[in-house]
This record gives structure tokens, sequence and C-alpha cells, in this order.
């Protein structure tokens, strides 16, 4: 019986992993003392000179990144707040997105991103933003968005092993917020599937992160009143499972995608086209999205910040009015 | 009063039947809202009302045949062709209200717009109703709905499919025969049942009596080796079917063959007009399709530009709309050529009639795997059919249509 935090799940992940594998080099701000959320603490005294703090300059922790792997080494960078990582984007997406495809597979780049994304912490402006649809834009960098301590434990493990650069989302409110026995939960070990966690025949919700475990609390909350939902957790963006997420779909023919990155172009927008796409002749209502309104950012102040983010009260709302169509 | 008159819906339509009235007598219509559906010998259609006004006493009943311009009803104050009156700025409109300032939230906006449709569309059924109602044959109108403003959900359709009563064995009815025609001679009512012709089978029926008493018509069969085709087929049915959502089937290959040799032999590729023959450089080609209402032929036009997935498309697309009728008038003329799949029936050889004023009309038979004797004295399994070619003697004679059916011969072939 192991129940960890999410945070506990991929320390340990890290440590396990580089214990296996010495050429795995972990990279970030602060990453020496254990990092701004203590996800690499006690590393740095374990794995002496594979611990290394950077300069607050993502796009050379990105780019150090790069070339580390490019030398053979394994690194894993830190991004301290995804709100920052945009300052490598342009390493991560004209380089690393490119490159095996570039070598014609002669040459691969294994490196790892991880980021601290979303909101509900009152972080404000730059310490709670969603990143994902601009990275799940790139063929070449996978994304995954895990929600359990299972989930992060296996699939940072997947993401260490792909011989691919993969932006690995950890979702901060949830970091000490849900705990899981990880023997007991199931685990997905590869990057690209996703997971009916729950079924129900009356409509579908699909979500990642933070959202993914508010949509199970709304779906608790629509059981209650006889609306069934199935929810499926998406896991990993880039590449999509969309088969899985389309047999949900077709299952009950109504679904409403969550996010709590602002609506137009959001991840959700792949999820309806792909359903209008593939499930339109199941299809029993128009594929509802509920994101957060298209405002710059998510805000401090409390009231606006809840004013701004979807929970599970506007879920189960947005979950009736679907069932009722 | 101003009266409305059967319209003529086509070149050739001289009547029309009155299906149902959609208005009556004191109800207000508006300009171009539909008062009627019109049954022609080619199309169905709703018939928009060219005044606004009231509706007024009704000329014709439903069921009945008038010749085109005969009156059908009359509509009082009509206020003619009036444009819809100037819009005034709404009570609702966002200049006026500036007084409740709400956040700008993306959802409600777009909820609004759905809610708007729904309204406008009256009974609307989603994809997945409309599917299971075709898939267990249901009249989607019996149904009771439980969604938003008594839309039919898919729930209520399973929940019905699974609580309906299996509907008894039809009893035996006496069906329909040839004992019809000579219905004058048979004294007790109950020994047949009289079927009214509908105004399609008027119009099959007129057609082709021209056609076998002005046409001489002769008859040639060739048999053609499809194993070439099939392969081909098979290459692009798996994307065919991916891509483009499309089920390939033989006919477009064959089509695409026909347009090809109708170009080099535009003999066949014409039209009878009285004491001159018409020839065309562009073939616009009659799709023979059995639907549920009788054979309609809906023509394919400057097939000759098409690839083969571009015929698939097409022949899929006017095969789908001569089921559902909702073919227009321009759908079913000017045709040049006509071809029927009759293997699509398990025929192996028929004979067709020419599709007057054309001068040839084309089967493709069952495809069918046989030996044959190919180079020297070996014996091969090839897919083979028959192709049977109707034509208009008048028009030419045995040596094109000969020349016509080697060269598609060799088309299909290679």
């Amino acid at each position: 019986m192991t129940e960890m935090t999410v945070l506990e799940a991929i320390r340990t992940s890290l440590d396990e992993e580089m214990a296996e594998d010495d050429g795995i080099l972990v990279l970030g701000e602060d990453v020496e003392a254990g990092g701004v959320f203590r996800a690499t603490e006690g590393l740095a005294k374990r794995y002496p000179g594979r611990v290394v703090d950077m300069p607050l300059a993502e796009s050379s922790i990105v780019g150090v990144a790069i070339g580390a792997a490019h030398y053979g080494l394994k690194p894993i960078a830190e991004i301290q707040f995804a709100d920052f990582i945009h300052a490598g984007f342009d390493h991560l997406f004209s380089e690393a997105s490119r490159w095996s495809y570039r070598t014609r597979g002669d040459s691969w780049l294994p490196m790892v991103v991880r980021a601290p994304w979303g909101g509900g912490v009152h972080g404000g402006q730059h310490h709670s933003q969603s990143i994902e649809a601009y990275y799940s834009h790139m063929p070449g960098i996978k994304v995954v968005a895990p929600s359990f301590p299972a989930d992060y434990h296996s699939l940072l493990k997947a993401a260490i092993a792909d011989p691919n650069p993969v932006l690995f989302l950890e979702h901060k409110r949830t970091y000490r917020l849900i705990r899981q026995d990880l023997e007991a939960g199931p685990a997905e070990k590869k990057i690209g599937h996703s997971r009916i966690t729950r079924t129900g025949r009356d409509i579908t919700i699909v979500a990642y992160g933070l959202m993914l475990h508010e949509s199970l609390a709304a779906a608790e909350a629509l059981g209650a009143e006889g609306i069934e939902c199935t929810v499926v957790d998406l896991l990993t963006l880039q590449p999509l499972d969309a088969e899985t997420m389309l047999e949900a779909a077709r299952a009950t023919g109504k679904v409403l995608v969550v996010h709590e990155d602002n609506l137009t172009g959001g991840f959700g927008a792949e999820v309806a086209a792909l359903v209008a796409e593939h499930a339109f002749e199941h299809l029993d209502a128009p594929v509802r999205r509920l994101a957060a309104p298209d405002v710059p950012a998510m805000p401090y102040q409390r009231a606006m910040e809840e004013f701004f983010m979807p929970n599970r009260e506007k879920i189960a709302e947005a979950g009736r009015a679907l069932a009722a169509f | 009063m101003t009266v409305i008159t059967m319209p003529q819906l086509g070149e050739t339509v001289i009547e029309g039947t009155l299906l149902r009235w959609m208005k009556q007598p004191g109800e207000s219509v508006v300009l171009d809202e539909a008062v009627c559906e019109i049954e022609t010998e080619k199309v169905t259609a709703e018939l928009p009302s060219p005044y606004a006004g009231t509706m007024g006493p009704q000329l014709v009943e439903e069921g009945e045949t008038v010749e085109v311009g005969s009156p059908l009803c009359e509509i009082a104050d009509a206020s003619t062709p009036s444009k819809a009156p100037p819009n005034k700025p709404s009570e609702d409109s966002p200049a006026k209200s500036p007084a409740v300032e709400e956040p700008v939230v993306a959802e409600p906006a777009h909820a609004g717009v759905s809610n708007r449709r729904l309204e406008e569309r009256g009974r609307f059924y989603s994809p997945v109703v409309l599917r299971l109602a075709e898939e267990h044959n249901l009249d989607l109108a019996a149904l009771s709905g439980t969604g938003i403003e008594g839309r039919v959900t898919r729930r209520d359709v399973e929940t019905y499919l699974e609580t309906r009563t299996p509907e008894p064995p039809a009893a035996p009815t006496s069906q329909p025969t040839l004992a019809g025609a000579a219905a004058a001679t048979v004294e007790r009512e109950e020994d047949f049942e009289t079927v009214r012709l509908t105004p399609t089978r008027k119009a099959i029926s007129a057609n082709l009596l021209r056609s076998t008493r002005e046409s001489p018509q002769a008859w040639t069969m060739i048999e053609v080796d499809m194993t070439r085709v099939l392969e081909r087929r098979e290459e692009q049915r798996a994307a065919a079917e991916r891509d483009e959502g499309i089920h390939l089937t033989l006919l477009p290959y064959f089509t695409q063959a026909i347009c090809g040799a109708l170009r080099e032999h535009p003999e066949l590729n014409a039209r009878w007009d009285g004491n001159e023959l018409q020839r065309f450089r562009s073939v616009n080609c009659g799709i023979a399709v059995a639907a549920p209402h009788g054979l309609v032929v809906p023509v394919i036009r400057d097939a000759q530009e098409l690839s083969v997935i571009g015929l698939a498309r097409k022949i899929t697309d006017v095969a789908n709309r001569a089921r559902d009728r909702r073919l227009t008038v321009e759908d079913v003329q000017g045709g040049t050529f006509t071809v029927n799949n009759t293997g699509a029936f398990g025929s192996i050889a028929s004979k067709p009639i020419v599709n007057y004023p054309e001068v040839a009309i084309i089967t493709l038979e069952r495809v069918v795997q046989r030996p044959v004797v190919t180079g020297g004295d070996a014996i091969a399994i090839r897919a083979m059919a028959n192709v049977c070619l109707s034509f208009d003697h008048r028009a030419l004679d045995g040596l094109e249509a000969g020349r016509f059916l080697t060269t598609l011969k060799e088309r299909v072939e290679t």
C-alpha cells in the first residue's frame, strides 16, 4: 500500500528512472534545492552532478536540454511554471519537434520537458495558464496531461523512455490535492492512450487534468439526479487516442468537452471536430464545449478566478442541459 | 381574390397531382410560404405562394390530378409580390440596452445560436435519431419526444423500440397484378385491388410506349472481361471508403469507359428529334435508378469530364436524391445516353428499352466467375459480365453499334 500524491508519484518516478539510467539529467530553476513545488527534492543529493540548476531563462533550459539530448544524454527539463515555457517555444517548435523528421529518423531527440500548468491556485496571470493548445499543434512533440497519481508515475516513465521530445504537463492544483494507491489504481503505461474512466449512457464528458477530477465530481452529482455520464480521461493530447474518445462519443451521442483553457482554438475544438467528423451519425445533440471565456488570462482575484474557471457546478449545469436536449 | 395555378415543373410536363394542402382556408399566407405539395412525373415539390394574404377556397382536392395552368386555390386580400416590411430596429438590439453591463462570455452566445435555430426548425431530428429510424423503419412523427421543445431524442427512440409490441404479420392481401388492366371485365370487387397510377408510373408508361411505338429497336450483347476493373476497384476501394466515404461499385468504372467510347462514337451519344439527329460532344449520362416510387433516370452532366471517384460521388448523390424524391427538374432533363446497372438485380442478360428521344441504352449485367479460353488452349477463371445494348435503328446501324461496343470492351478490359 503506497498511497501517493501527484507530486510524490512524479518524484518517485524520477528517482526510479535516475537510479536505472546514469544518462538521465534534471535541469531547471532551483531544482537542486527541490524546485519550487519540491518535485525534485532529494534527487541532487542522491545523484550528484545530475541535477543542475539553470539560470532564469527558459529558452536556455530548453535549448540546453536539446543539446544534451543530441549529446546522448536523457535530459528532463523542469519549467518552473508552464506560463514561462513560451520563451522556449522556438526551440521546441522549430528544432525539437522536427529533429527526427529532418533526419528521416536517423537521429532522435529523447528529452522530457516537465511543466506545471493550470489554475485554481490564485496564481494570477503568470502562474495559472493553460498552454496545451499551442503545443498540441506541433506534430513531433508528444503532449501528456495525466490526472491521477498512478498515471503520472507510469506515464513519466514512458516519457523518459520515449525517443521523441515529450511535454509532460503537471496540473499544479492537483499536486497535493489528489492521492491514490499506485498499485491499486489503473496505470496507463503508453503515451497515446486515453481511458474511459466512468461509463454512463446519457452523456459523455471529455476532459484532462484538474477538469477531469471536476468532471468526475459533476458526473457523481448528475448520477444522483438520474443522469448517467461517461467520462473520458484523455491522458495524452498529442498524439490523441481519437478512437477511445469516439467510442465513448458514439455510445451516448452527446458530448461535452471541458477545459480550463479559453474557448477559441482550445483543445476542445479538436475534440469537437473529430466527433463531428467521425461520429456524426451517432450524434443526438451538438457537441458542447465548456471552457474559460475568451479573456486574455486567468485572473488573480478569487471571485474572478471562479468566474473564469469551469468547475463541477458549471460542468453539471452544462451536462444537465445536454442531457435534456 | 387572386388565383394560384398549377405550375409547369419541367419542359414536357403537362399535369400535376396535388399531394396535400399545407394551408387551410382562413390561414394567413406570407410571400413564398408553401401552400401545397405537388407531384409531377418528374419531381415532387412544394409550391410557394407568389402572394401574401389569406388562404381562400381550395379548388382541387388532395390526390387530384389537374393540367398545368388549372386554378388550385384562391388567395384573399392578396398583396401582389410585396417585399418584406423594412426591418424596424428590434427591441432587444444591443444599442438600446447599455444599462446592464454583463461580462463578455462566449458560451451564452453559442447557446443562443443553437436555441434560435431549434425554434426555426420546428421538429428537428438528430443524425442518430434519423439513422435509428431508418434502420428500424420508424415513422418518427408517431413518436413523442422528451427533449427540448418536444424533440425526439435517441433515448425516446430506444425506449419506443424496447416497449413497442411486435406488429402481427400482415394478413395476405391481393397483390397488384396485370389483372388490374382488365378490371372492366371483372365484376366482383374483392377479386382484385385497384392501384391508382402515380404520376411517376404514368410517365414511365407514356415514355416507354412512345419509345417502343416510334423507334424500331435493335438489340445486341457482348461479353466483357471485368477482371481488371475488379482489380482496380479493389485497389481504390478502401481509400474511397476512408477518404471520400464512398462505397465504390463497378458502375462508375463502367460509366467512365462508356463516356470514353461515346466520345469516339458520337453516333450513339445523340437524340432523335423528329426529322433530325442531334449528336453531342458532351456526355449527359442518364443513370437508371430503381426508386421506391418507380424508375427514374437522373442525368449526370459532362460525365466525360469526371474521374471514377467523381462519377461514384455523382451517382451516389443522384441515386440518393432519386430515392428521397429530391431530384430537381434539371436533374432529369437533357440526357444523351442511358446506363442501367441491371446486374444489381442479379440479371445476366436484359433487353432495355431506349430512353426516348435518346438513341441508345446500355446495361451492365451481373459479373460472374466463368472459365474462359484464353490465348491458345489455356483455360482461366475470369470475372465476366454481359453488356447489352438497345439502339434506335433509324439513327444508326449494327456497324456503329458494333464499333462502339468493341471500343467499350477494350476500354473496360485494359
